[in-house]
């Protein structure tokens, strides 16, 4: 039976495709509930970091309480969980999806469902969750919301006739929402005398009341002076502060009941401690069994990361040990590369997470990076029989001794219209995918499932889907195991030394077109110098490609007179501080973006 | 350290910033179209000259440079009148080289007899290209005849010293069209010859047209075969090569010039006009008519003003010091600044003679041949 308290709680999360207005109309919702004045609401409350406000992306799940007095006369805790939109962070999504009863499923009215959108309804069908839909965006130009329901219903199976329609943008018919959570998300429900039992879904550090943990209380109750013992690490802390969220705030209170979405503060020093998915309950009254975790996940993409200046490799360690504090799908190792010193291989759920990290390294830790291509992780078998797993091409054993070598596959589900199917069958077909199925939306809009290799969506495929469907395509993939493929280890060589960053592991049908456009793209890169220097690529030694920069022959201020002076002494600044920002591989200088320039190249 | 304790000569340069229309290639401070202010410009001069007055008494004025812009574009008794100014309140040495720039199409005999008869004793003439039809690409709005027209007629006004100025490297340009240009302008005996390798900067009408893929520079290759072909062909007319672009009769080098390189003082007058005075470089403004209207007041605001240190005083020394062909003398050096060169930049000369940019004879640091195609890999280390 469910108690008063939570017949008036309702926990839920918004999903929806990126930029289909998900955070947009987070904040209406947080405008309309009062919990924040005009006056403190920032564009996009929830978004809290400067890459997740420019790049319109939520990266870290948030959470927030809202009071709504509802049309039945009665008062109503909310408490909503934002979810990250894209691909790469699914794993945040289904945190945050064990912590609620409900979902709002927001799709564009203009747009309609995509992959993205998809992705998360299955996902949140799979913990059982009631999905609301609501249509947003019903005042553009180009809305066609009954459009948009019909597909709901087709598609999802989802019934959709009374989706409230809405224009988050512009405070649209907010309340039906708001309405639609109190009518159709189910309230929690959990014994509160039962022994505690709380799911970690997200953890922080702060600096004054260390580890800040985000809970969802399934039964029992916990207050502060209570100790509470970590199920899985079997750690025990003394509970300082349990609270709720409120819009970039911590509100303190007296004790967090079965149903409730809130915090727990404990003078926690280490976020391992607190592992997200674990169950906390009481040392002195434990529950038998925990709840059902999340499985765990593993990075996907793997890169070396180097700092610029080599001096500031312990603060490029800081840095990535502070953003791991909140962030525990980021792993890294130190490694060192002869071309590049020391650094470390860092290990990504995805391209988009892998992005992040490096822009937050640059921005909040003001770090000059020189970041290799990204890999996958190959599965190597050895002719003894011995299995390796290899995220950095360096590593991969000579070929003599590898029986056989896999390489991770996806299932990569791909929404477009129409038009665009032969481009997309086209360039799947370059990028070695396997037609699985193709689908019907509607007349106008089709989903193609494609079994593809994870090292050819990591290519810029991102980025070529969007250029050959004009941006209308959307893209899922989940990992779905490891395939037999016939890889090579392609070397670079400048100026006869092999240059151990810029080697990876690639299919031998592609080994020859990346190889030639890797050598012209090195060509580009490195400028002239006083000597010829020879690009090539080479498979075990055999030179596949080979480009020359040619050695430069003018390289002088003709004219140097009085009113000169300053201005050519800075151009010679500006040279010798480009000079000093390069690598030295042998007698070559090579610039910091040659090690990336591999990553685009679309074939 | 003062370097400049005992060198109380200046340099000084007075910019004029009018053109009857702009060059392709030019970024200087000069401006087509502006006629209209030219009067009011020179009573800026006038007054900016006046109020240098008690500042520059201790000073002796060695060299006198008109440079632009065009300055025989502007009416002969401007420029009398501004030299008559200068020798009013500035300490002009007897026998100071006084050189101004002109552009072919712009001189006529009593132009030039009116520069001579006011002490003007150099004449700088922007000849650029032989081939009218590179003059007309280039923008030029004169042609080699009248530039020939214009050089006879200086030589009969009174002219010993006259130096022309040529472009290499310019797009559309042959390797014949520059043997052509040289010889022949060789030929003429001018005292001097500056050479400038084509660069195409920002701003100017070839920046945008390189930008909009309009214009093909030329190859690097042909630009230094243009060069050295200048140097080698140069020398057998007697002309001694003695800085990077310039190339003069035994003692016709430029005097004023020689001033920047050997890093001594300079004054210079007018809008954007550059000084280097007590230790510290600044420039007028750029704002024509902000310059205008502050002389007129009395009010003159030195921008940028930067105080070369001694580290910076030595690098300047060192840059500049090598575009000259004698080099650096280290003794020289060391006198003057009281430290072994050797002891400050040792490696980077050591890596520079291995990379055979510079050599080092006869106690002096010079460019070898590479070293003046890569004056700026020499260069960088010394900053």
């Amino acid at each position: 039976m469910a108690s008063e308290r939570q017949k008036k709680t309702r926990n839920f999360c918004i999903i929806a495709h990126i930029d289909h207005g998900k955070s947009t109309l987070a904040d209406r919702l947080i405008e309309k509930t009062g919990v924040l004045t005009e006056r403190e609401m920032a564009e996009q409350v929830l978004d809290n970091m400067d890459i997740e406000r420019e790049r319109g992306i939520t990266i870290k799940a948030q959470a927030v309480r809202m009071i709504y007095n509802a049309n039945d006369g009665k008062e109503y805790i909310f408490n909503l969980i934002d979810t990250p939109g894209h691909v790469d962070f699914n794993y945040e999504v289904s945190r945050s999806l064990a912590a609620c009863e409900g979902a709002i499923l927001v799709v564009d009215a203009s747009q309609g469902i995509e992959a993205q959108t998809l992705a998360n309804v299955y996902l949140a069908l799979e913990h059982d969750l009631e999905i609301v839909p609501v249509i947003n965006k019903i005042d553009l130009p180009g809305a066609q919301p009954e459009h948009v329901k019909k597909e709901i219903e087709d598609v999802i199976g989802l019934d959709a006739s009374d989706a409230p329609l809405i224009s988050a943008k512009n405070s649209i018919n907010i309340e039906e929402v708001l309405e639609s959570i109190v009518k159709k998300i189910p309230n929690p429900e959990g014994d509160e005398d039962a022994p505690l039992r709380a799911l970690i879904f997200d953890s922080y550090y702060d600096n004054y009341k260390g580890v800040i943990v985000h809970v969802r209380v399934k039964e029992g109750s916990v207050k502060p002076g209570d100790v509470i013992r970590m199920m899985n690490t079997r750690k025990e802390f003394l509970v300082t502060e349990v609270g709720y969220f409120r819009p970039g705030a911590l509100a303190p209170c007296d004790k967090l009941y079965a149903g409730d979405v809130g915090y727990i503060a404990a003078s926690i020093k280490n976020v391992k401690d607190t592992r997200v998915g674990d169950t906390i309950t009481l040392a002195d009254n434990p529950a038998a069994e925990p709840l059902p975790g999340y499985r765990k996940v593993n990075p996907m993409v793997f890169c070396g990361i180097y700092p610029a200046d080599g001096a500031k490799y312990e603060d490029l360690r800081d840095a990535l040990e502070k953003l791991q504090l909140n962030d525990a799908s980021l792993v890294f190792e130190p490694e060192t590369s002869a071309a590049l010193g020391f650094g470390f291989r860092c290990g990504f759920l995805g391209l988009l997470h892998m992005d992040v990290i490096q822009e937050r390294l640059e921005r909040e830790y003001d770090l000059d990076l020189v970041t290799t291509a990204p890999s996958v992780v190959y599965r190597i078998t050895k002719t003894d029989g011995e299995v390796k797993y290899v995220d950095n091409p360096t590593n991969m054993p000579p070929v003599n001794v590898i029986d056989k070598m896999e390489e991770p596959m996806v299932k990569a589900t791909i929404m477009t219209p129409t038009d665009y199917v032969g481009n997309i069958m086209e360039l799947s077909q370059e990028r070695r995918g396997i037609f699985k199925d193709m689908t019907y939306i509607d007349e106008k809009r089709v989903i193609l499932t494609y079994e593809l290799p994870l090292n050819e969506i990591i290519y810029d495929f991102f980025d070529a889907l969007k250029s050959r469907t004009k941006g209308y395509a959307s893209l899922d993939y989940e990992f779905i195991g490891y395939k037999e493929s016939d890889l090579v280890k392609l070397d670079i060589l400048i100026n006869g030394e092999i240059v151990d960053a810029l080697s990876f592991i690639v299919h031998r049908e592609k080994a020859y077109p990346r190889a030639r456009k890797i050598a012209e793209k090195l060509k580009e890169t490195i400028p002239r110098q006083q000597f010829e220097i020879p690009i090539q690529a080479c498979i075990g030694g055999k030179i596949i490609a080979r480009e020359t920069v040619k050695a430069y022959r003018k390289d002088v201020l003709a004219k140097c007179y009085g009113g000169d002076i300053t201005r050519k002494k800075k151009l010679l600044e500006k040279q010798k501080e480009g000079k000093k920002r390069m690598r030295q591989i042998g007698t070559v200088e090579v610039p910091q973006e040659a090690f990336m320039s591999v990553l685009k190249l679309d074939v | 350290m003062q370097t400049q304790k005992n060198d109380n000569t200046l340099g000084l340069y007075i910019h004029i910033p009018f053109c009857k229309s702009k060059c392709y290639y030019c970024d200087f401070f000069s401006f087509a179209g502006r006629e209209d202010i030219i009067y009011p410009y020179f009573q800026a001069l006038k007054n900016e000259i006046e109020s240098y007055k008690g500042i520059l008494g201790n000073y002796k004025i060695g060299t006198v440079y008109i440079g632009g812009g065009t300055p025989s574009v502007v009416d002969a008794n401007c420029i009398r009148e501004l030299i008559n100014n200068c020798r009013k309140h500035f300490n002009i040495e007897p026998g100071a080289e006084i050189s101004i720039e002109a552009n072919p199409g712009t001189l006529s005999f009593d132009k030039l007899a009116t520069y001579l008869d006011t002490g003007i004793n150099r004449l700088s003439i922007g000849m650029q290209a032989w081939q009218d039809r590179l003059l007309e690409s280039i923008g030029r709005i004169h042609r080699s005849g009248e530039f020939i027209e214009n050089f006879e007629l200086a030589r009969k006004a009174g002219f010993t010293n006259i130096n022309v100025d040529l472009i290499f490297g310019l797009p559309g340009q042959t390797f014949d069209d520059w043997t052509e240009t040289v010889d022949n302008v060789a030929e003429l005996k001018p005292s001097h010859i500056s050479c400038y390798s084509l660069k195409i900067e920002e701003g100017t009408v070839f920046g945008d047209m390189l930008g909009e893929g309009r214009l093909k520079p030329v190859e690097d290759e042909l630009d230094r075969q243009m060069y050295h072909f200048a140097i080698d062909r140069l020398a057998g007319h007697g002309f001694r090569h003695y800085e990077i672009s310039n190339f003069s009769k035994p003692g016709f080098e430029c005097k004023h010039n020689l001033v920047y390189w050997e890093g001594r003082q300079y004054i210079g007058l007018g809008a954007g006009a550059h000084s280097y005075f007590n230790g510290k470089r600044y420039n007028n403004t750029y704002d024509l008519n902000n310059y205008i209207n502050c002389a007129a007041k009395n009010q003159f605001h030195r921008e940028n003003i930067e105080e070369i240190d001694i580290n910076g005083q030595i690098s300047e020394y060192i840059i500049l010091g090598l575009r000259l062909i004698r080099g650096v003398d280290v003794d020289k050096f060391k006198m003057k600044f009281e430290t072994d060169v050797f002891d400050l930049f040792g490696k980077q000369i050591d890596r520079l003679i291995s990379r055979g940019l510079i050599e080092f004879n006869e106690r002096t640091l010079r460019l070898t041949k590479l070293g003046l195609d890569l004056a700026n890999q020499v260069f960088i280390e010394f900053l």
